[in-house]
């Protein structure tokens, strides 16, 4: 694991040194805040809390994460670095935590970068800083697991559009899972009996997310997000090992 | 996994080449053999290289050059076969042999965002010299060598080919490996350049096992101890070029070239 610290600088730094991270970070700014704001009615709610502002992040990742995760190991290929990254004395799972921990990093400062929310409604009434710490928690937690899923289609194609739209399939599927809406048609229209909704669901981003949103850090829910990761990563290990 | 056996060899934080090897057989291929799907691209290719050797791989394109070099360099697992570098088996520790081999991939691959500065300073800390003393010693050595020192602060993108495949081998002699695979290392140069690569690499070979795939014949002739000749994945020709050209009647090293892999193209 000594190999970790010289990849993950270059990965980190690497979205600086091109545009990509700074198109990536107002953009994805100006869109979580616009729907908070538009969206999310964030000052009709008239309540110091930042749900309105979270209760996108499971809508916006579908299509951000993907834009962060595609590169990773597509462009490697694309490229041919991957020969020259393989042929340093690193090992593939040094390499694959490597890349996977810097863009989770660039996507958890994207998110902390929303902090002038959090002064907001602190200056404008007396929020309640336990829940709004673990809404930043739950967002990176569940930041992570999409971008399990995005290193993972990107190790399969040294294309990035591919590996973008496959990404955002899955990340839309994972989504839907819990969407009130789809579940009330599951179980309504297609009258399943409640414990088999209940299974789909937890399958979903958006059901282990909530609890954050509410304040509640359930072990279960960090768990969840982690073990995805992990277990995507695994396979990631494997693909690139072929 | 592809590095999997030698993950607690990884771990200690000094990385050094190890260039006291008694070894004499720096790199020894055995029966090697690479599918890929079903396509046969190496079948059954063995040879040794001792230190001081400068080899060279010659064959038409898609002979299996590239792959053989790829599979000495613990990129590609063989299908089938063993090769050894420095007495370290690829498959069985890949870190091990990755630490002792500077590696020039074909048209020099590397990060377009960095300066060169940049890319050879992740190079090294990659490579275990991890202070910045050193690091900052080690680029200072190979920036010097490869004439990289007027592009320094710029970006890999915005190099000619010929800077850029000068960076590709400043990367692969940042930490004086024992053992060098250099997949076309004049590719793209001009003629000063070529001239320059070719000194370096005679000036260097003495205590180093150099392993250079070219089209390129009068190289060979100018810096090779040894030419191995491969067509479709198999070894037709293993010696020196005097010994060739003595066999083949004194002909020019491109006939013999043409006559031994004409049939095949």
């Amino acid at each position: 694991m000594s190999q970790i610290p010289p990849l993950f600088k270059r990965e980190f730094l690497g979205y600086f040194r091109s545009p990509v991270a700074y198109v990536f970070l107002i953009v994805f700014l100006m869109a979580s805040v616009g729907c908070a704001f538009f969206l999310g009615r964030f000052f009709d709610s008239n309540i110091a809390s930042l749900e309105s502002y979270f209760q996108f992040s499971p809508w916006l990742f579908i299509l951000f994460v993907p834009a962060v995760g595609m590169r990773l190991w597509s462009e490697e290929k694309r490229s041919g670095t991957i020969e020259l990254l393989f042929t340093l004395p690193v090992t593939t799972l040094e390499a694959v935590l490597a890349k996977f921990l810097a863009a989770w990093a660039f996507l958890c400062l994207a998110v902390a970068l929303s902090f002038p929310m959090a002064l907001t409604v602190a200056y404008l009434g007396d929020p309640d800083w336990g829940v709004i710490g673990s809404s930043y928690l739950g967002c990176m937690l569940m930041a992570g697991a999409y971008l399990g899923i995005c290193s993972l289609t990107s190790a399969f194609t040294k294309n990035q559009v591919i590996s973008f739209v496959i990404s955002v399939f899955i990340c839309f599927v994972m989504v839907l899972l819990g969407w009130s809406v789809f579940t009330d048609f599951l179980g309504g229209y297609l009258t399943l009996p409640s414990w088999l909704v209940d299974i789909v669901s937890n399958f979903s981003f958006t059901t282990h997310f909530s609890g954050f949103v509410k304040g509640i850090v359930d072990a279960k829910d960090a768990v969840f997000f982690l073990s995805l990761a992990g277990f995507c990563l695994f396979l990631n290990v494997l693909v690139l090992d072929r | 996994m592809r590095t999997g056996g030698a993950q607690e060899n990884s771990s200690g934080s000094v990385i050094r080449c190890a260039r006291q090897i008694p070894f004499t057989d720096m790199i020894e291929v055995q029966g090697l053999v690479k599918d890929y799907g079903s396509l046969r691209a190496v079948d059954g290719v063995s040879f040794k290289v001792n230190r001081g050797d400068i080899l060279g791989f010659l064959g038409p394109n898609g002979a299996g050059k590239s792959t053989t070099m790829k599979v000495i360099t613990g990129f590609l697992r063989p299908t089938a076969g063993t090769v050894l570098v420095g007495g370290h088996d690829v498959t069985a520790d890949p870190v091990d042999v990755k630490r002792m081999i500077g590696y020039l991939p074909e048209n020099a691959p590397a990060y377009p965002e960095m300066t060169v500065e940049e890319f050879l300073g992740f190079i090294a800390e990659a490579r275990g010299f991890r202070s910045s003393a050193a690091k900052a010693e080690r680029i200072e050595r190979v920036a010097g060598l490869c004439h990289l020192t007027q592009v320094r602060r710029q970006t890999i993108e915005t190099l000619s080919k010929g800077f850029k495949q000068r960076v590709g081998f400043a990367q692969a002699l940042l930490h004086d490996p024992p053992v060098l695979v250099l997949d076309e290392p004049t590719d793209g140069l001009d003629p000063n350049q070529k001239h320059e690569v070719r000194d370096l690499i005679k000036k260097m070979s003495a205590e180093k096992a150099t392993i250079l795939s070219t089209h390129i014949l009068e190289e060979v002739d100018a810096i090779c101890t040894r030419i191995i000749i491969i067509t479709r994945g198999k070894v037709v020709v293993d010696e020196t070029p005097d010994e060739l050209r003595a066999r083949h009647g004194g002909a020019r090293l491109d006939e013999i070239f043409r006559e031994l892999t004409q049939t095949d193209t």
